[in-house]
């Protein structure tokens, strides 16, 4: 699959935003000495809106035809894509709703049912954001359970980050902070190594090209696509990354997003300008993460473009 | 009703007509068109169709056949890209046909990804999704003489290797080629139901070329073999 920045942009910005917004209050609800001052709280809340604000604002300029994106709301019956939005949609006011409880100073049980209702409207988009991709049957390297479970894995651990620095700047204790960001290290790494395992480029695929045009008997073979140039399905489903080239990115990733914090944190550094930074590298690792799971994936009409098996 | 079409793979000979066809009726049609080409006369010629046909080898040489595989939308009864459309621009009539409203379409490509057929491509300059009609302004139009109320595809094909008909109808035309030449649905696997059916090749008697009678050779044979090795000298 082509790459398309919008579309990567999107998952890790909103990702981040959305596991932010869950983290953060879900430390305010349970309450702790860790948990941040109003003020605090409220910065990096409002952080977090605009991150998901931002992804679904880029996600929008991959529409040829955005005049008619409010349309996308009205299918959420059958559609993730609808679902997804409109559960965003759904989450701002809820969100804000909180903020606005916390900073304001309501009372504790509105603090909590506007939190907790915010908190499953985040991980129900986050889901749903996972699910338009793993609902196609068209690509395997995304039909497949592990692709939601990478989408909240990696946002959470994304937003746990970022909390980690508010936390740091808030001169609030850490080490709860520290224990969030060290377990989501450990699940978003089982959950992509187990998926860059199972999805591996020397597995064979499911679909063959012979079976494709039912000609199983005998081996079959593209003589001519019937096309000089490209068309929209080469340029949409043609793209290829070279193996060598996947294997550093995806190195890449494992350094950016799960090492280096892993490492900064286990060095001791507390400062919030260093764990922002780690954040944002974290964010930037996510970024070829993303672009890897669409370069990487392959759809089914590729065999009729001649690739024996997808 | 479930229409759809019958592709004969064993006749067809990859001419493209039908992609023409199709091409020069849904580019004036008002239910689709106009279906763009990009950089036309340029280095990069590149368009939208409906229709396209891909060539194969099947076995190794000298044991090899070539199949034409034309590819359009097979209208699913379960289709994925109207599932997964977050608009509802893409539909499925009663009659089973698979469209697009263009009034809808926000031109996300998502129905295009859900497609296993490679049948839907974006019209760039119009920023919407497009796909075969199955010619709906065609084939129920009542302006058309009845033997024209085809699919362009159908009425072009010179080897008729292509049917429209009713899937649902056991004793429409389309149905009784599918019973009798065992016509299959492509990419059933993935659970889409594809309507349009194709007819694998026929096996026909192998003619042995060694074991013709030789033509017997009479005096005007032998005069011309003469001229002719006089002429090469």
């Amino acid at each position: 699959m082509r790459p398309a920045v919008s579309v990567i942009l999107f998952t890790v910005l909103s990702g981040a935003g959305l596991g932010l917004f869950a983290l953060l209050t879900l430390v305010q609800i349970v309450g702790s000495a860790s948990v941040l001052t109003p003020g605090m709280h409220l910065a990096a809340g409002m952080l977090a809106l605009v991150l998901v604000a931002a992804g679904l604002v880029s996600s929008t300029f991959h529409l040829a035809n955005p005049r008619n994106a409010w349309r996308a709301l009205t299918r959420l019956r059958t559609s993730w894509l609808s679902r997804e939005g409109v559960l965003a949609l759904l989450f701002f006011p809820v969100a804000l709703g909180h903020l606005a409880a916390v900073h304001l100073g309501w009372p504790g049980a509105w603090q909590t049912a506007l939190g907790l209702a915010g908190v499953l409207l985040a991980w129900a988009t986050l889901f749903s954001t996972g699910m338009i991709y793993a609902c196609l049957k068209t690509i395997p390297q995304w039909n497949d359970r592990l692709v939601p479970a990478a989408y909240v894995a990696s946002g959470h651990l994304s937003g746990a980050l970022i909390l980690l620095a508010f936390a740091a700047a808030n001169h609030q204790a850490t080490s709860a902070y520290v224990a969030l960001v060290l377990v989501l290290l450990a699940l978003t790494a089982a959950v992509k190594g187990a998926y860059y395992r199972k999805f591996a480029p020397a597995n064979a695929g499911a679909h063959s090209l012979s079976s494709a045009i039912g000609m199983t008997a005998a081996r079959s073979k593209l003589l001519d696509a019937g096309h000089t140039h490209g068309t929209f399905l080469t340029h949409e489903f043609a793209f290829q990354v070279g193996r060598e080239r996947a294997k550093q990115l995806r190195g890449l990733f494992f350094v950016l997003s799960l090492f280096l914090p892993a490492a900064v944190i286990a060095l001791g550094a507390r400062d919030p300008s260093v764990l922002g930074m780690t954040a944002l590298l974290c964010l930037a690792g996510l970024t070829v993460e993303r672009w890897l799971f669409f370069a990487e994936a392959q759809h089914v009409v590729r065999l009729f473009h001649g690739q024996a098996t997808v | 009703m479930k229409l759809g079409l019958v592709i004969d793979l064993d006749t067809c000979v990859g001419c493209h007509a039908c992609a023409v066809a199709c091409k020069e009726w849904n580019d004036g049609s008002k239910v689709t068109g106009p279906l763009p080409d990009y950089d036309a006369r340029g280095a990069e010629p590149s368009g939208v169709w409906f229709n396209r046909i891909r060539h194969y080898e099947i076995g190794e040489y000298p044991a090899s056949k070539t199949l034409n595989v034309p590819m359009s939308c097979m209208h699913c009864e379960d289709a994925a890209c109207v599932t997964v459309c977050p608009t509802g621009a893409s539909y499925k009539r009663s009659d089973g046909i698979v469209l697009v409203d263009p009034d809808k379409c926000m031109g996300c490509n998502y129905c295009s990804w859900a497609c296993p057929y490679g049948a839907r491509e974006l019209d760039q300059n119009a920023g919407t999704m497009k796909k075969c009609t199955l010619c709906v302004d065609r084939i129920h139009n009542q302006d058309l003489p009845a033997a024209e109320r085809q699919p362009a595809c159908v009425l072009a094909c010179p080897t008729h290797a292509r049917m429209f008909g009713d899937f649902d109808d056991p004793a429409s035309g389309v149905s009784a080629k599918v019973r009798e030449r065992g016509g299959f649905g492509m990419l059933p696997e993935l659970g889409y139901g594809p309507v349009n059916r194709y007819l694998p090749p026929r096996d026909p008697p192998v003619i042995d070329v060694d074991a013709q009678p030789t033509p017997q050779t009479g005096l005007l044979e032998r005069l011309q073999a003469l001229a002719c090795e006089l002429i090469r000298r």
